[in-house]
């Protein structure tokens, strides 16, 4: 199974065209891409708003919670009977999962800004805009960045089911193999979609190093 | 001038923190709120730059209810120094302390330029302005926040409990500073304290606040200590009420003996001491060191000068190994020295005035 997995991935055919695996994997970043951008639109508003006010952090609990238990597969095909086959059915599967670690990060790391900071932000004039854009924001970034980077492990993962309806990304190499008995196409597969996860989460890792050097905690 | 005008506040649940406040603090004036945790202090300061809403009254400066301003108007024109200085812990020193300047429109060049003046006037070298506040000492952050509230020159400074998280040699330091640039720039300062010993050093107006945020008395320093006006305030400043209150006695009238002339290797010999002390004068720095004839030489002792106070006098006098202290005349001078038995009248005096 790791020969065939060997001679696929050394056959200078699977490596260009439409179907190859360059072409995939542009597919699976796309897509991964498009969810991740979509969850960062509502979720770091809604974060900001609640770890700024206080307000709906019971709801927030609550509904992170059935956003974590839902079916990715299982949404995506009840979307696609609704809507029908195309891009939108499993990019909204990716969002709803891409949604709670970004919206938890963010509403962690507002909220958890030392209460004495904002307050004398608050007393020397800033208004609150300022208070968020130039205090919190840059305080919460660490935490950001980290739930930022479990949402995209996350959707990298997962958007091996958009194969499933017919679309490409990496998850064709497994849909395809499992309907063909190929198992090492389907190693292909997931092999890629690990590899994938790992150099990006490096990438992250690295990212969130360089913009909350040492310097800036606070060490009391 | 910023008046409290029967101003009240209490919270859901029936706490009430301050009650039925009534203050004039003079513009140019230290006024010092103390009290115990839960007195109001706190709340009542934080009205004035409308952190806090009073549940009634008004208050106004210079006749201008607050409540009428915008709250981020009035606040960039008050200076805020908290507890722990609430410095942004992702900003420089210089960016912390040019933030006020930034809000009030200036670009970061000019920020920069006025917040080096800002350092330079609370005693913080230059070096220190591209560091981050973890970075420094607590003493140093501190500095940093009255810095930055005093950057943009708001003739009014709040300070709530200022040095309270800073070690005792240190905030001796940082009170020191503090009237060394109140006496520079003269704005109207308004502080919180639990601690009556800093409110008797720094304060001009002191207000004595009882749980439940109750006025027990407003008044200067010495009336504070010498004629409390109910059991709380006596209670408050019991300790050491009596030698403190000689801060606020002079030494005029004090009988002293006029000093022998030194001999040739500079000291001046003064037999009638016993053990035969000598003493030997550092006029650069205005100290004097005794010498009891052979061997001890004591570490460097203050000499006094007319201005002191009479506690100043006695402490010298306490801690002097010949039990005299040396006193230099208007012109710095040093020609006189006197002992306890030359302060007995002053003290038998205050003794009376106190009573």
């Amino acid at each position: 199974m790791i020969n065939d997995m060997l001679s696929y991935l050394g056959d200078a055919a699977n490596w260009t065209g439409t179907a190859g695996i360059p072409a995939r994997l542009g597919e699976h970043l796309w897509y991964s891409f498009l969810a991740v951008l979509a969850a960062s639109i509502i979720a770091v508003p809604l974060g900001v708003f609640i770890g700024h006010t206080g307000v709906g952090k019971v709801i927030l609990v609550s509904a992170s919670n059935v956003l974590r238990a839902l079916p990715s597969l299982g949404i995506m095909t009840l979307l696609v009977l609704l809507m029908g086959v195309g891009l939108l059915p499993p990019v909204i599967a990716l969002v709803l999962i891409a949604v709670p670690p970004i919206l938890a990060g963010v509403y962690a790391g507002v909220a958890n800004v030392e209460p004495a900071v904002v307050d004398a932000a608050r007393a020397i004039g800033m208004k609150d805009s300022r208070i968020i854009l130039q205090v919190e924001l840059p305080l919460a970034l660490p935490l950001i960045l980290g739930g930022l980077r479990g949402a995209i492990l996350q959707v990298i993962a997962t958007a091996t089911i958009a194969a499933y309806v017919n679309l490409g990304g990496l998850g064709r190499y497994i849909f395809d193999g499992l309907a063909l008995y190929d198992y090492g196409q389907v190693l292909v597969g997931a092999v890629l979609v690990t590899a994938l996860a790992l150099v990006l989460d490096g990438l992250l890792a690295l990212l969130a190093r360089v913009l909350s050097p040492d310097r800036r905690l606070v060490s009391r | 001038m910023i008046t409290f005008e029967s101003v009240s506040k209490s919270y859901p649940g029936g706490t009430r923190a301050v009650d039925e406040l009534n203050l004039e603090i003079a513009t140019g004036s230290f006024t010092v709120l103390v009290g115990p945790s839960g007195c109001g202090k706190t709340t009542s300061m934080r009205m004035i730059n409308r952190m806090v809403t009073p549940s009634s009254g008004r208050v106004l400066i210079d006749g201008q209810d607050v409540s009428g301003i915008r709250a981020v108007t009035l606040r960039l024109g008050i200076g805020y120094v908290l507890q722990n200085a609430g410095l942004f812990p992702h900003r420089t020193v210089l960016d912390n302390v040019g933030t006020v300047q930034r809000l009030l429109g200036l670009n970061k060049a000019q920020a920069r330029a006025k917040a080096y003046e800002a350092l330079e006037r609370v005693g913080l070298d230059a070096s220190l302005a591209l560091r981050y506040p973890a970075q420094l000492s607590g003493g140093q952050q501190q500095r940093v926040g009255v810095a930055r509230a005093l950057a943009a020159d708001p003739p009014i400074l709040l300070m709530d409990e200022p040095f309270s998280a800073v070690d005792p040699i240190v905030r001796l330091e940082l009170q020191q500073e503090v009237q060394r640039l109140q006496a520079e720039i003269k704005k109207t300062i308004v502080m919180v304290t639990h601690d009556i010993d800093e409110a008797l050093t720094l304060g001009d107006k002191i207000a004595v606040l009882a749980p439940g945020g109750v006025l027990q008395q407003y008044a200067d320093p010495l009336s504070i200590l010498t004629r409390p006006a109910t059991n709380f305030v006596s209670s408050l400043v019991s300790k050491d009420r009596g030698f403190r209150a000689l801060s606020f006695e002079s030494l005029t009238g004090l009988s002293t003996t006029e000093l022998p002339a030194p001999d040739t290797a500079g000291r001046i010999h003064l037999p009638t001491l016993g053990n035969g002390f000598s003493a030997e004068i550092n006029h650069d720095a205005a100290t004097v060191c005794w010498s009891d004839g052979v061997t001890v030489r004591s570490a460097p002792q203050p000499i006094i000068r007319p201005g002191d106070s009479l506690r100043t006098g006695l402490d010298a006098v306490l801690a002097s190994p010949s039990s005299a202290a040396l006193l230099a005349d208007h012109d710095g001078n040093i020609g006189s020295y006197f002992t306890l038995a030359d302060l007995q009248p002053l003290l038998s005096k205050a003794t009376r005035v106190s009573s």
